[in-house]
């Protein structure tokens, strides 16, 4: 393939990956409480219209990013392993909240701990709930691996499970 | 005016174990023998007219008095006394038997609005007590949750089956010797 045509696709990728950042369609995974938090973050205030993902879409089939918002017992992980499984590729996971990132408090016969042990997770926010900057914070993470994937034409390595601090 | 517990008594005096008010809670012990009958008393008798099953539950006595009472409120530093027109002294009369589990129904009668408790000893070899369903239609979900979490049949009941655990979960998980940590996942690995 001639130079310049090389030069044509990868700036072509990159900008298909532009457009995808800013046009995320999320599909709301809400269980519990985290999910006030997330409206909150939905809502005019914090407005996640300015990043270009405002459409949330409740059919997994139409979804680019799954946002799992609030605890997920052992009796939902089916449903939610499931709707991840209906997701058209390209497709991320959003953690949101401890109880998504590792089970948070919960230490109990009904929680999953964590949905990375059953989902690839690619962006962790973690809060119980987390403030709607992190959220916009963990989005924008977001948009730079769908850049970065774009790019370099390899998805980015998942986002390291967040320990538990040693007090 | 005679109290709840004295209509219950005089009706039913081979069937109340014993019983106990608090500030207007009144609480009857049944055997479990007679709690199909009093319950089809103090819901048809017209003084009583109890048509509103409120809550049916159970408690796991086994891990009772045998380890510390969790202190929620001394670790606040909040310090935490009754004010001077309550006697200070423990209302609660202790486990009603010496029975593993107890199952707990409240009544509330919304013609009179009054309410009564009936707790039903049941021990661990045989938990199994009659079903209300065919005399309030509302206790079929409660005794399937307590089917679920305590592991106590009903007998009668026309669908018991879990209703907040799913199918392939084994043991019932608020007897006090399921173990916290004992992980069942439907998928994924146990951790
Ligand atoms: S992380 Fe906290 S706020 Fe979010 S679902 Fe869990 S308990 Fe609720």
């Amino acid at each position: 393939m001639p130079e310049h045509a090389s030069f044509l696709t990868s700036r072509l990728n990159e900008a298909l990956g532009w457009a995808r950042k800013y046009s995320i369609f999320q599909y709301p995974f809400v269980t519990a409480c985290c999910g006030m938090e997330y409206m909150a973050t939905a809502c005019s205030h914090y407005d996640v219209d300015r990043f270009g993902a405002g459409f949330p879409r409740f059919s997994p089939r139409q979804a680019d990013v799954l946002f799992v918002v609030g605890t997920i017992s052992h009796k939902m992980a089916p449903v939610l392993k499931r709707i991840h499984d209906q997701m058209a590729e390209p497709k991320w996971v959003v953690a949101f909240g401890v109880c998504t990132c590792t089970g948070g408090f919960y230490d109990n016969y009904a929680t999953v701990m964590g949905i990375d042990t059953i989902l690839p997770v690619d962006v962790y926010i973690p809060g119980c709930p987390p403030r709607p900057e992190m959220v916009l914070d963990g989005l924008m993470k977001l948009q730079d691996k769908i850049h970065e994937e774009h790019r370099t034409g390899e998805r980015p390595a998942p986002e390291e499970r967040p320990e538990t601090l040693d007090a | 005016m005679t109290t709840l517990i004295e209509r219950v008594a005089s009706r039913f005096p081979d069937a109340v174990a014993s019983s106990h008010a608090w500030r207007g809670d009144e609480t009857v012990v049944l055997r479990r023998e007679g709690l199909i009958e009093a319950a089809r008393f103090v819901k048809e008798d017209p003084d009583l007219a109890m048509n509103f099953l409120m809550d049916l539950s159970a408690v796991d006595y086994s891990a009772f008095g045998k380890g510390p009472a969790p202190a929620f409120f001394s670790s606040s530093g909040v310090a935490v006394r009754p004010t001077p027109n309550i006697p200070d002294e423990d209302p609660w009369p202790g486990p009603p038997s010496s029975e593993r589990f107890a199952v707990v129904y409240h009544f509330f009668s919304t013609t009179h609005k009054h309410r009564l408790r009936f707790v039903v000893p049941v021990g661990e070899d045989e938990p199994e007590v009659d079903s209300l369903v065919t005399l309030w239609p509302g206790a079929n979900w409660l005794e399937r949750e307590v089917w679920d979490l305590f592991g106590i049949r009903f007998k009668g009941h026309p669908d018991l089956r879990r209703i907040l655990m799913y199918e392939e979960f084994e043991g019932h998980p608020l007897r006090k010797d399921y173990p916290v940590n004992k992980r069942q996942p439907l998928i994924g690995p146990v951790n």
